[in-house]
């Protein structure tokens, strides 16, 4: 015993000996583990065996194969949600990191009145997706919207349509998405920026790189565990979209927009197919994998090369 | 090679004044330390001449070009940061051949420049290293290394051993000055240190509440301290200073040195350069530097007082006594052999040819 524990008590007594025992963290970490345990990992391998069970309105575990997946594949609906999901995904992740960087970057100029700029373009993510795509449906609407405005202001065949036209709806929510969003990357971005050390900045001006490339060179590597971070928040926004879609546009024009979200609570809530449902939540946990491991493998290369 | 002046140079930050009215003239070649608390605007002043800071009044010219509107890149300068400032996500090569990168110098002769300092600083073997990966002293190294790349006309560094430990900062100090010999660049050092000031330069500029206080050789500043403040700053311990009198006895001008109970005590003139100011009963304040302090080997000699050792603090080579002479505590530094105890009753010898005199309202050397 390297202190005297005769006669010591008390509340300072006990903690210490709480302290010296091993089983302290485990017992702090537990509740959180054992909640995604159960909420994650329990329930997705629940879907997955949902998901090739004969489960119709109700669960039922009797085993079905994958007759699911196969008449999830061949329906045309689910094509266009999952294509939509890797079209909106990489469109609306990467401008929103982008436009939110460059904000970022805009305002890490010591620009005047910065807090107001900040809480500006932070603002719409405090509005939520129903509200947001009520809002810009009112903006995309031809008749109420910007056509309208600019028509009214004299350019009589000015036409912006996006929003009823099959091929161009999805852009319509990739832009309110961004809008939504880009606000959060620049506050992540800004908060990256800051952290930088100012030596680095007068060190390369000093030998002489222009502002372009200080930042391509040398700030922007430095943040480079910021830039996965904000994607990997923003790819987790992509894929649970939901509302948003179900506001702006309720998936159509007919169903140019829908996304493997709403597909999925089509079947799994509206018409009792509970096991296709669950095939279909597969398949976006599929499309993360996809994205996610490729990531994972890389960046362990990364590790074992430094 | 390349001289360095500064003429009138002011800096205001909003309402606050941090320089005031800067006056330096660097030779080619010199080895400058700006040397100062902190606060005293030393860091600013290296900022203004690497084109960091705006000038507010005044110029700066390196070699014989005004550069005051002349982007840092474009002033012909290297820079050395206390934090390294290192590019972290670059190996060191990269790191040391970035410069000549944006400026676009060839491949074949940014790997001669890098060949040439990676042999200097012996840092071969870290070429291929990051950052991160490196001692306290490597960094120290790579960062001169990047600075030393550019053979620039002026040499800046910024407290760049402030992060190292005792040991390293020593050596490194040592290595500095030894490049410095070798290289000959002029070099304007930033240290709050003054045993770094002091090993380093070729001329000091003490600098306090933005103005500088003096500038001048290592030496004339540790002996004839311009005013109080320097006499203070440099040196550890710091100098003594004791309230005195000017008197004449026996025709001589003399310090009239007030001692314990008894009659003051009549000290021959430390050397002056006004000697028209010697007015009897003019106060002063005597300044004596503790190894400048003896032990005198008998009472009643010429220039001795009595004082009483309070303190007693071996530090090895040398042992501080801390004494009370005149209501007043005073430092001596003594040979460990013949140091007193705590609580004896001690002569010192002081040794008035090398103490300075103040004036006692402006603090100025007389």
């Amino acid at each position: 015993m390297p202190y005297p524990q005769a006669g010591s008590a008390g509340p300072a007594a006990i903690m210490q000996r709480l302290r010296r025992l091993p089983l302290t963290p485990p017992l702090v970490l537990a509740p959180s583990l054992i909640a995604t345990l159960v909420y994650v990992v329990g329930f997705a391998l629940w879907s997955a065996w949902m998901s090739v069970s004969t489960s119709t309105l109700l669960p039922r575990y009797g085993y079905a194969g994958f007759v699911h997946y196969r008449a999830l594949w061949s329906n045309h609906r689910w094509g266009i949600a999952y294509t939509n999901l890797f079209l909106f995904g990489s469109l609306y992740v990467a401008g929103a990191a982008l436009l939110g960087l460059l904000l970022a970057i805009l305002i890490d100029q010591r620009v005047r009145a910065e807090a107001l700029w900040r809480t500006v373009f932070l603002y719409p993510l405090a509005i939520s997706f129903v509200v947001t795509g009520t809002v810009w449906r009112w903006i995309f609407n031809p008749t109420s919207g910007v056509q309208h405005l600019v028509r009214s202001l004299g350019w009589h065949d000015f036409s912006f349509d996006w929003i009823v036209r099959r091929d161009t709806a999805i852009y319509t929510v990739v832009i309110t998405g961004i809008w939504h969003a880009s606000g959060f990357a620049m506050a992540l971005f800004l908060a990256g920026l800051r952290a930088v050390d100012p030596d680095l900045i007068k060190a390369a001006q000093i030998d002489g790189a222009a502002m372009p490339r200080i930042y391509l060179r040398i700030i922007l590597p430095t943040i480079r565990p910021l830039f996965v971070a904000v994607l990997v928040i923003l790819l987790q926004f992509a894929i649970k979209t939901f509302d948003l879609v179900l506001a702006l546009t309720s998936g159509g024009p007919g169903i140019a927009t829908t996304v493997p979200a709403i597909y999925v609570y089509d079947l799994m809530f509206q018409r009792g197919q509970l096991a296709e449902g669950a095939a279909a939540a597969v398949m976006i946990l599929a499309a993360l994998v996809v994205v996610l491991v490729p990531y994972g493998m890389w960046a362990s290369w990364r590790r074992s090369r430094v | 090679m390349a001289s360095l002046s500064i003429r009138s140079l002011g800096k205001r930050f909003g309402p606050v004044d941090v320089l005031h009215d800067i006056n330096l003239e660097v030779e080619p070649g010199e080895f400058v330390v700006l040397v100062g608390p902190s606060g005293c605007g030393k860091s600013t002043l290296l900022a203004m001449i690497a084109g960091l800071e705006s000038i507010t009044t005044g110029e700066i010219r390196i070699g014989a070009r005004r550069v005051n509107e002349v982007p840092p890149r474009d002033r012909d300068i290297a820079m050395v940061f206390q934090s390294y400032a290192l590019y972290p996500t670059m190996t060191v090569r990269r790191n040391i051949t970035f410069g000549m990168e944006s400026r676009r110098v060839p491949k074949a002769a940014q790997a001669a420049a890098l060949a040439r300092v990676a042999s200097l600083l012996q840092i071969e073997p870290l070429l291929d290293r990051k950052p991160a990966q490196l001692s306290g002293g490597q960094r120290q190294r790579v960062a001169m290394g990047r600075a030393l790349v550019r053979e620039p006309a002026l040499f800046l560094f910024d407290e760049p051993l402030s992060n190292l430990d005792a040991k390293l900062r020593v050596e490194m100090r040592t290595e500095i000055k030894k490049l410095h010999q070798t290289l000959g660049k002029t070099t304007v050092y930033v240290t709050h240190d003054q045993v770094e000031a002091m090993t380093l330069a070729s001329r000091i500029a003490v600098m306090h509440q933005g103005r500088v206080q003096q500038f001048d050789r290592p030496r004339i500043v540790y002996e004839r301290p311009a005013n109080m403040f320097v006499a203070g700053f440099m040196g550890a311990p710091a100098m003594n200073f004791l309230p005195a009198a000017l008197a004449t006895v026996a025709d001589r001008p003399c310090v009239l040195l007030p001692a314990d109970g008894a009659a003051p005590v009549a000290l021959p003139l430390p050397p002056v350069a006004g000697e028209a100011a010697l007015v009897p009963g003019r106060r002063v304040i005597l300044g004596i530097r503790p190894e400048t302090i003896g032990l005198a080997p008998a009472a009643g000699a010429a220039a001795t007082v009595e004082a009483v050792a309070e303190v007693v603090e071996p530090t090895g080579p040398d042992t501080m006594v801390v004494a009370r002479l005149g209501g007043r505590q005073v430092i001596a530094r003594f040979d460990p052999d013949t140091a007193p105890d705590p609580g004896d009753r001690i002569t010192l010898a002081l040794d008035p040819s090398r103490a300075c005199l103040f004036d006692a309202d402006t603090h100025r050397l007389i």
